[in-house]
């Protein structure tokens, strides 16, 4: 099971709390993640990575165990907390304009 | 007794402003969608209840949101019924995909531009289907939806018109704002993009011709250009679908032969640049216009908030002021932020950046506000519910 805090709007839109928890098949990916939140919450598709081209949204940034790894690619493992749930992987909104 | 319903997209979230006939008494709720920027909402004609919003955001992009009970609850249409083989919605009630290889337009600096999809300016429902509605987007293009806003489909026939890579964004970006439908005539849709110009389809669609004869824009190299005009809003009566009136960058235009040609009507405005223009609803040569500065300078002349009204279907405005700041007042209103209501007489409302919602329950002569201190007025559409 993989943990995951997502941004306060996207909470909202999903209706859902402070963490939410998926399944994955295989290994923890970005891409893995992303991929088992849109099938969970489809109304999330498009609003973290673009519906046609799946490159990250610019103001959407993706953090694990502390780092930002929003420009690691998509493929790349995750740290093994991450992957084993004992700390969440972390979606925001980059911090930009009022 | 009939009923009005305002509704009101701004740039932190989305209110309901209700009323009985009398139009004294408002009731103000929302935000709904609190942070988020709603661009429009409008109701289906046929199905009062039935609401669509455009809800966007830089961080997280477009969203579409449907009500079927007038507001009071709200659903992303492709989460609902619409579901893969496995069961799960689609989730595609967000996606607006351009049709084929999206193509190129003019961007500010004069160079080609790849064609991206950034939000929904304006949503139109069908006359008589109220799961079919139109959207106009940024980068200009018009989708459409039959399934009540769950998939959307390009209209492509307009992006792909040979005069598209002479498109260029305005200021706000290259927004297809307006959508008029004609109910004499279902095949008939006219749009207007800034800064491209107006176009019509007699097709349903398919395709496009530009409408732009007799416009005269001097900021750019052509001013009697085929397309390049920026065109802030178009505005017609439904009785008589071929009398459209133009709120342009500056002037404001009048045709009478459903867009084929174009004459100014400006007269006596103080300023003929502005965004919103209206029609009455009971009186077709009626026009409503809200003077701006300048298009450096993005408020009222003089500091005084005013409603130009045309009883003779232009050239000839009056100015209205009662109720309204006739001084320090430098708000805009933006283009599809003013709506009229269908009672007798007609309620006139508008919105301003500034947050307030002003409505007029005689036609314009006087004025009071809704609400005062909403964020900035995006939009405002108002139902008249029987």
């Amino acid at each position: 099971m993989i943990r995951v805090v997502l941004p306060h709007h996207l909470r909202t839109l999903a209706h859902v709390g402070d963490e939410i928890h998926v399944d994955l098949n295989g290994s923890a990916t970005v891409r893995a993640i992303i991929d088992a939140i849109e099938e969970k919450y489809p109304m999330l598709r498009g609003t973290i990575r673009d519906h046609e081209t799946q490159k990250r949204r610019p103001l959407v940034r993706f953090f694990a165990c502390g780092e930002d790894i929003s420009h690691e690619p998509p493929n790349t493992p995750l740290p093994d907390p991450i992957a084993k749930g004992t700390e969440p992987f972390f979606i925001m909104g980059a911090i930009a304009g009022g | 007794m009939s009923g009005i319903r305002v509704l009101a997209g701004t740039r932190k979230g989305a209110f309901i402003l209700t009323s009985d006939g009398k139009r004294k008494n408002w009731k103000v709720d929302g935000p709904h969608f609190a942070g988020w920027e709603i661009y429009h909402m409008k109701g289906s004609p046929v199905d009062p209840d039935r609401i669509y919003a455009s809800q966007t955001s830089a961080w997280f992009g477009q969203i579409i949101q449907r009500s079927d009970d007038g507001g009071k609850s709200w659903n992303t249409p492709g989460g609902g019924p619409a579901t893969n083989p496995q069961g799960m919605p689609t989730g595609e009630s967000n996606k607006f995909a351009y049709d084929g290889v999206p193509g190129t337009h003019q961007w500010y600096d004069g160079t080609q531009h790849p064609w991206e999809f950034k939000r929904v300016w304006h949503l139109e429902p069908s006359l008589d289907d109220p799961n079919h509605v139109y959207a106009g987007v940024e980068d200009a293009a018009l989708f459409q939806s039959k399934d009540g806003g769950g998939t959307w489909q390009e209209l492509s026939g307009l992006r792909k018109h040979d005069t598209g890579p002479k498109w260029q964004p305005g200021a706000g970006g290259m927004c297809l704002h307006t959508i008029l439908l004609d109910q004499k005539n279902s095949g008939r849709i006219s749009v207007a993009i800034s800064a491209a110009g107006a176009f019509r389809s007699d097709d349903g669609g398919k395709t496009w011709k530009p409408i732009n004869r007799g416009l005269h824009s001097q900021y750019i190299p052509d001013p009697m250009a085929e397309v390049g005009h920026c065109v802030h809003r178009i505005a017609m009566h439904p009785s008589r679908p071929n009398t459209l009136f133009m709120q342009k960058h500056w002037d404001v235009m009048r045709s009478d032969d459903a867009g084929d040609s174009w004459r100014e009507v400006s007269g006596n405005l103080p300023s003929d640049f502005g965004f919103p223009i209206n029609v009455h609803a009971h009186e077709p040569e009626t026009v409503y216009v809200v003077p701006i500065k300048s298009d450096s300078e993005h408020f009222p002349p003089d500091g005084k908030l005013r409603v130009y009204r045309s009883r003779t279907g232009g050239n000839e405005w009056e100015e209205l002021t009662k109720g309204l700041p006739q001084r320090d007042c430098y708000v805009n209103v933006l283009r599809d932020a003013m709506s009229v209501d269908a009672l007798d007489p007609c309620g006139v409302y508008f919105g301003t950046t500034g947050g307030q919602v002003y409505a007029s329950a005689d036609g314009g002569d006087s004025w009071n506000p809704i609400v005062r201190d909403l964020p900035a007025v995006l939009s405002v559409e108002v139902q008249t519910l029987r």
